[in-house]
């Protein structure tokens, strides 16, 4: 517990205008500007989008520059900025298989229809510095250019579906659950996890991925498909009675394929470990696939003893604005609770000194 | 819409400009930016999920006896503004093609070259095992 205490207003706001001063650095060099943080820092600017959980490319770029570069404190920001503005509905659910790409890549299938497309990735770079990006001025050569086929790619796993080897996902049609609205309950149904960690901490997911990986809940997992690459959004307005597209969202899509052994109602099968993510972010989407897969586990009949497959413990702990605010709220005045803790110390040393001088004598 | 919602504040006001005057819009909801819960589905196709939420802005507004609505992604309230005002116009049938031609055809063509550029872009990292296989 934490007590409200009166003073430092002098000193805060004296903090805060050296935060300003150390935000601009060395006000030699110019001033970053929020558009240049949204073209150039773009995989920064989609991992505050993704885990502040809204789509807005300006405010993002506005929160890494105010945060000087703090990505769970900017994608804090957004999450406090999108309090302030009132809901006009919910879109249609986005068909994955008709976004315009820029990147699509299966481990499962060399030759696929749709192709391989690498689009700009870091894969198969050297991992070394490049000095040369050190001097400006540098134009990017021209990337090279190849006759396109626009025409919609099927999905990897509906090849598998329709051959009856990949369990087929629920169609219920019903209105998913709303973490904005509702909070956590449990069990959590599938959608209610998805949203769950679909604005998680990149870092923690990540981490229960790998854990899955190394045998923490070992699900076998193949990267069925890739996606990266935008698409439009569609929504009803109530006054207009049909659907309108309202612009495009960038995003990435990640089917990761599992082993699944089947059960006295299923026959063997492969089962989805589903991840959609704003922005390019592919370590993203797999890990959240990973962790969706892992926490399939009671419903597909399967242990549920690893980390990964625990949803309270993974739901609970997803959220790095939560996670940072309760962490970082030690920092605050515990002046009250540390001076009981210290004389309930003191009372329980004094007791044990009596006693050690008792038996002496 | 598709085409008005993807198009830049600059785009829709040089188009106008370069129509004679519309007469004046009577706002009847004035450019508003709120959210949308973007949805997708579990596995691509299965049951919806909130994957998270978007900046909107709308817009509508009185044009003569016609009127324009506008969601457009993003915060921009001129562009809202001017979405709706070509909305209501269009619904016009003497001002329809006159509009197309000189303020949605032309950001049409533009927004479809620049997505044409970008799929040849794409298509030109398409790796493609059968020309290796024939290197051999």
């Amino acid at each position: 517990m934490y007590v409200a205490v009166k003073g430092g207003e002098k000193a805060i706001s004296a903090a805060h205008a050296w935060l300003d001063e150390t935000r601009r650095g060395d006000t030699t060099l110019p001033e970053l500007s929020v558009a240049q943080i949204e073209q150039q820092m773009a995989l920064a600017v989609d991992r505050v989008m993704a885990e502040g959980s809204c789509h807005d490319r300006f405010l993002a770029a506005l929160a890494i520059k105010q945060a000087k570069g703090d990505l769970i404190e900017a994608a804090f920001l957004l999450r406090a900025y999108r309090t302030t503005l009132p809901r006009f509905g919910a879109s249609a659910p986005l068909e994955t298989s008709s976004m315009r790409l820029r990147r699509r890549i299966s481990a499962t299938y060399k030759e696929l229809p749709g192709g391989q497309v690498l689009g700009p990735t870091f894969d198969y770079t050297h991992r070394l510095l490049d000095f040369a990006l050190a001097a400006e001025g540098r134009d990017a050569p021209a990337t090279p250019e190849a006759p396109a086929d626009t025409s919609d790619v099927p999905r990897v796993t509906e090849f598998l579906a329709r051959e009856g080897l990949m369990q087929r996902e629920s169609m219920a049609e019903t209105e998913p659950g709303d973490l904005t609205r509702e909070p956590l309950s449990f069990p959590a149904p599938r959608p209610v996890r998805l949203q769950n960690l679909a604005r998680g901490d990149e870092g923690f997911l990540l981490a229960l991925g790998y854990s899955t990986q190394r045998g923490y809940g070992n699900s076998h997992p193949f990267v069925g498909e890739i996606r990266v690459g935008h698409i439009g959004v569609e929504i009803t307005p109530p006054e207009l009675g049909f659907a309108i597209d309202i612009g495009d969202i960038g995003i990435t899509e990640c089917q990761m394929v599992n082993q699944f052994k089947g059960s006295r109602t299923e026959p063997a099968q492969f089962t989805r470990g589903y991840g959609l993510v704003f922005g390019h972010g592919e370590r993203r989407a797999m890990s959240m696939a990973l962790v969706d897969r892992g926490l399939r586990a009671r419903e597909l009949g399967e242990d549920a003893d690893a980390p990964a497959q625990q949803e309270e413990f993974v739901l609970y702990h997803s959220d790095n604005i939560e996670a940072t605010g309760f962490v970082e709220h030690l920092k605050l005045p515990h002046y009250v609770d540390f001076q009981s803790e210290l004389e309930n110390l003191r009372t329980i040393r004094r007791a044990a000194e009596a006693e050690l001088r008792e038996a002496a004598e | 819409m598709s085409t008005l919602a993807r198009a830049s504040v600059e785009e829709l006001a040089a188009g106008l400009a370069a129509l004679p005057p519309l007469p004046e819009a009577e706002i009847l909801r004035a450019p508003e930016t709120g959210l949308v819960m973007v949805r997708g589905r579990a596995g691509g196709d299965g049951d919806a999920f909130n994957l998270g939420e978007m900046t909107v802005t709308r817009c509508a507004l009185r044009l003569g006896p016609h009127i324009g609505h506008a969601y457009v992604a993003g915060r921009d309230h001129s562009k809202a503004r001017l979405a709706a005002v070509i909305d209501a116009a269009l619904q016009d049938a003497a001002l329809h093609d006159a509009i197309m031609r000189a303020v949605v055809e032309p950001i049409a063509a533009r927004q479809q070259s620049t997505r044409e550029a970008e799929a040849r872009k794409a298509a030109a990292t398409r790796v493609d095992f059968f020309t290796m296989a024939t290197m051999r």
